[in-house]
């Protein structure tokens, strides 16, 4: 009865319209919140620690690409998270890291915890997480020599210190802790993009105005980390801003694929982190438990999603 | 819900409701309708006419014996000239029933409002006016206003709500036939003896709720209710949720909780047939989208094809990709501008070649957006999993018979994923019982 040839209209189920939120855009956000801490990794670290994240990103990119390829499926490399996983292990390496060590970790997080694993939104595990942690296990000196601040120009033999939380582990020379001040600006030793609190605080608020992340998560891993100091007598303000817990709470844990899915399963993930960094801070061997504590609580997310259930409309569990 | 909010999870949708002022303009009689024998849930009607046959304006041309019906009427004076099989939007066979207009629309004779004085006779009066759900689920209307225990039932509650982006028909309703809506409001709680008669209208339609408040003020069993302007505000779970606080449990109507909702046109076109006998005969539809001229609301008579109400809104801007009956996230997509308006017909619109275009679908990255913005508190990431395992215990377990096929989860789904096609699927997956 109509005009039209068969073909000419779309014909697709309901609805019509969607929003213009899409996973490249999501990725985007995030890498624009780091924006401030890779700025300021380079103002602490120096223009080496700018290179050593850009070697991530590429290393991260054509790995993405290349096992993609290989494999023969679509390459995802324009959707950013390849970027955004090279991102977040540069900066949760030391400055002065050797190049190529940087390169055998970006192979793990995007072939051996990504790629093989099914690739976006299969992983199990953070990839740059998983990774570092790779990293500390086999490069155990390398990655825990800590370039201080403030070498502008500084070389590969810079001078090295303890991290914060370095001294605090091994008990012998408080007094050479650096002011909370100096915590929050980033001027302390320590993975190149995780020592400026106040850098990672702005694009963590930048996440949550863009509605990428739910605030639950950092506000319980970070408000654990908090009660847990008061409580054991140590320097809250301290704790939060020192080691990793800024780029952990905002830009590592709130990982959607790894985390739960629900906000009650988010605040129990939240608190699981804050509580395993404290308990590997104070009582563990490690100076800092950041990442052991979000691969610990990445591997417990099934069993949380599992547990948790939600009342539907209509009053039935599911 | 979450414990900090006792609204249910919604979407903001833009709502481009260019033709809110936009008066309804009344087209002219087309040559031809085609009026289906299918425009109901339910027993479809047989015609009562042949083919050769003259008819009248109001005159019954399709009926049935069956109870899940409603009479079907001639919108047109003319002569019956087919009487067909024919392939429907939703993929079923009907009869239509074509009339070759004589232009002059004459009135049936005897054509007189009906005798009310209870609730029987205007149970009766109800069918015989034809009335369906008129906001899209076209479910015959005086079966929905007689439940068993209709003596629970304390509210009822009129959806003004219109969520849907683009359509203002439910609106201009509301601004040009006031009276009508009232007092058939009024009529309703009377014969019906409910307690309460309650309109929900969201707040982006705020001179019809400031006309009707003025004209309840005296009549405090009737309430103007503001709603957000939020979709799916007028989803019937949600919109007695939201005016009332109360929830259907499964498995129930909501005349078990005490509500009945009805549609604006709906309680329109019912007093129309009280007041003056003339049966649903017409409806008022939006023709909107960018690639239609001038968009436009029309009162098109029931079987007009689509395509003479987009020439009445001056053709095609572009050319079209993509035309929808209904709204744009639940309306259906349809292949052919030859369909033709029907009773639940709200809006018809036409889009471009870039607003047709369907994104590409990636991988889920486990994001929530579905499970946060659903308002059935679903979980739809979780129901796609199942869908594609074709899981159908799971999918039982994830009460996926529960999804209204808002489209809210597609249409936040940063993957593009088809979440809500891939939950309509799952329901008919487990309807069939899971048969591979």
């Amino acid at each position: 009865m109509g005009r039209f040839n068969q073909g000419s209209l779309v014909v697709s189920s309901s609805p019509h319209i969607m929003d213009n939120v899409n996973t490249t855009r999501i990725m985007l956000d995030v890498l624009i919140a780091l924006i401030p801490a890779f700025i300021m990794s380079g103002f602490i670290f120096g223009p080496r620690a700018l290179l050593l994240t850009i070697t991530c990103i590429a290393a991260c990119v054509v790995f993405e690409a290349g096992f993609q390829y290989l494999i023969k499926k679509d390459s995802t490399i324009t959707d950013l998270s390849a970027v955004l996983t090279g991102t977040l292990l540069g900066f949760n390496l030391p400055s002065s890291l050797p190049f190529w060590m940087a390169v055998v970790g970006s192979f793990v997080a995007i072939v051996v915890v990504k790629q093989i694993f099914g690739g976006i939104g299969q992983n199990f595990a953070n990839p740059a997480i998983t990774a570092r942690i790779v990293l500390l296990v086999s490069f155990a000196t390398p990655m825990t020599t800590w370039p201080l601040p403030n070498q502008l120009l500084g070389t590969v033999d810079a001078v090295t210190g303890a991290t914060p939380l370095g001294i605090l582990n091994m008990g012998t020379d408080l007094a050479a802790l650096p002011s909370n001040m100096d915590l929050f600006l980033g001027y302390v030793g320590g993975s190149l993009g995780e020592t400026s609190a106040i850098a990672l605080l702005l694009g963590g608020i930048y996440l949550i105005w863009r509605k990428v992340i739910e605030p639950s998560i950092p506000l319980a891993f970070i408000g654990t980390v908090f009660i847990f100091a008061l409580l054991t007598g140590q320097d809250p303000i301290f704790h939060i801003f020192a080691g990793g817990v800024m780029l952990g709470a905002f830009f590592m844990a709130t990982d959607y694929v790894t985390s739960p899915r629900l906000t009650s399963g988010k605040i129990i993930f939240g608190i699981g982190c804050g509580l395993l960094t404290m308990v590997i801070r104070l009582y563990g061997s490690y100076p800092e438990g950041v990442s052991f504590a979000i691969l610990l609580m990445n591997i417990l997310t099934p069993q949380i999603d599992m547990l948790l259930r939600r009342r539907t409309y209509g009053g039935v569990k599911i | 819900m979450s414990i900090f909010s006792k609204h249910l999870p919604a979407v903001h949708v833009e709502h481009h409701k260019y033709t809110a002022d936009s008066p309804t303009e009344k087209m002219p009689v087309p040559d031809k309708v085609y009026i289906s024998m299918a425009q109901h849930i339910g027993a479809p009607c047989q015609p009562k006419v042949a083919v050769g046959d003259l008819v009248k304006v109001g005159q019954v041309i399709g009926d049935t014996e069956a109870f899940v019906s409603a009479p079907i009427h001639s919108s047109v004076s003319g002569k019956v000239t087919a009487i067909e099989k024919n392939l429907t939007m939703s993929g079923i066979w009907d009869l239509i029933v074509t009339i070759a207009t004589d232009k002059k629309q004459e009135v049936l004779e005897g054509l007189a409002p009906p005798q009310v004085d209870d609730k029987d006779s205007f149970i009766k009066a109800v069918r015989a006016s034809g009335l369906v759900g008129l906001g899209g689920a076209a479910f015959p209307t005086h079966i929905k206003f007689n439940p068993k225990n209709l003596d629970e039932v304390d509210s009822f509650i009129i959806n003004g709500a219109e969520c849907e982006p683009y359509l203002t028909a439910d609106y201009r309703t509301m601004m040009e036939n006031s009276e009508l809506l009232v007092n058939g409001l009024k009529n309703i709680l009377k014969y019906l003896k409910i307690k309460r008669g309650i309109i929900g209208i969201e707040s982006n339609k705020a001179p019809a709720i400031n006309k009707l408040r003025a004209m309840v003020k005296d009549t405090p069993e009737i309430e103007v209710m503001e709603l957000k302007a939020v979709y799916p505000q007028g989803g019937e779970r949600v919109l007695i949720y939201e005016t009332t606080g109360r929830e259907i449990p499964i498995g129930k109507l909501p005349a078990d909780i005490g509500a009945i909702v009805s549609n604006i046109s709906s309680v329109v076109a019912l007093e129309t047939y009280i007041e003056t006998g003339m049966p649903l005969i017409a409806k008022k539809v939006t023709v909107a989208g960018n690639a239609i001229r001038t968009p436009k609301n029309i009162e098109a008579p029931i079987g007009t094809q689509v395509n003479q109400l987009i020439e009445f809104c001056g053709g095609y801007k572009r050319i079209p990709r993509k035309l929808i009956m209904g709204g744009p996230m639940m309306g259906a997509a349809i292949y052919d501008d030859g369909m033709t308006v029907n009773k639940n017909t709200s809006g018809i619109l036409a889009f471009d070649e870039e607003s047709a275009s369907v994104p590409k679908e990636t991988s889920c990255i486990n994001c929530g957006r579905c499970i946060r913005t659903c308002p059935m508190l679903l979980m739809p990431a979780l129901l796609a999993k199942a869908y594609e395992a074709k899981d159908v215990e799971q999918l039982q377990k994830l009460n996926v018979a529960l999804c209204m096929e808002c489209g809210c989860c597609s249409y936040v789904c940063p993957a593009k994923k088809q979440l809500s096609f891939t939950n309509k699927l799952g329901k008919r997956l487990v309807m069939e019982g899971g048969k591979k």
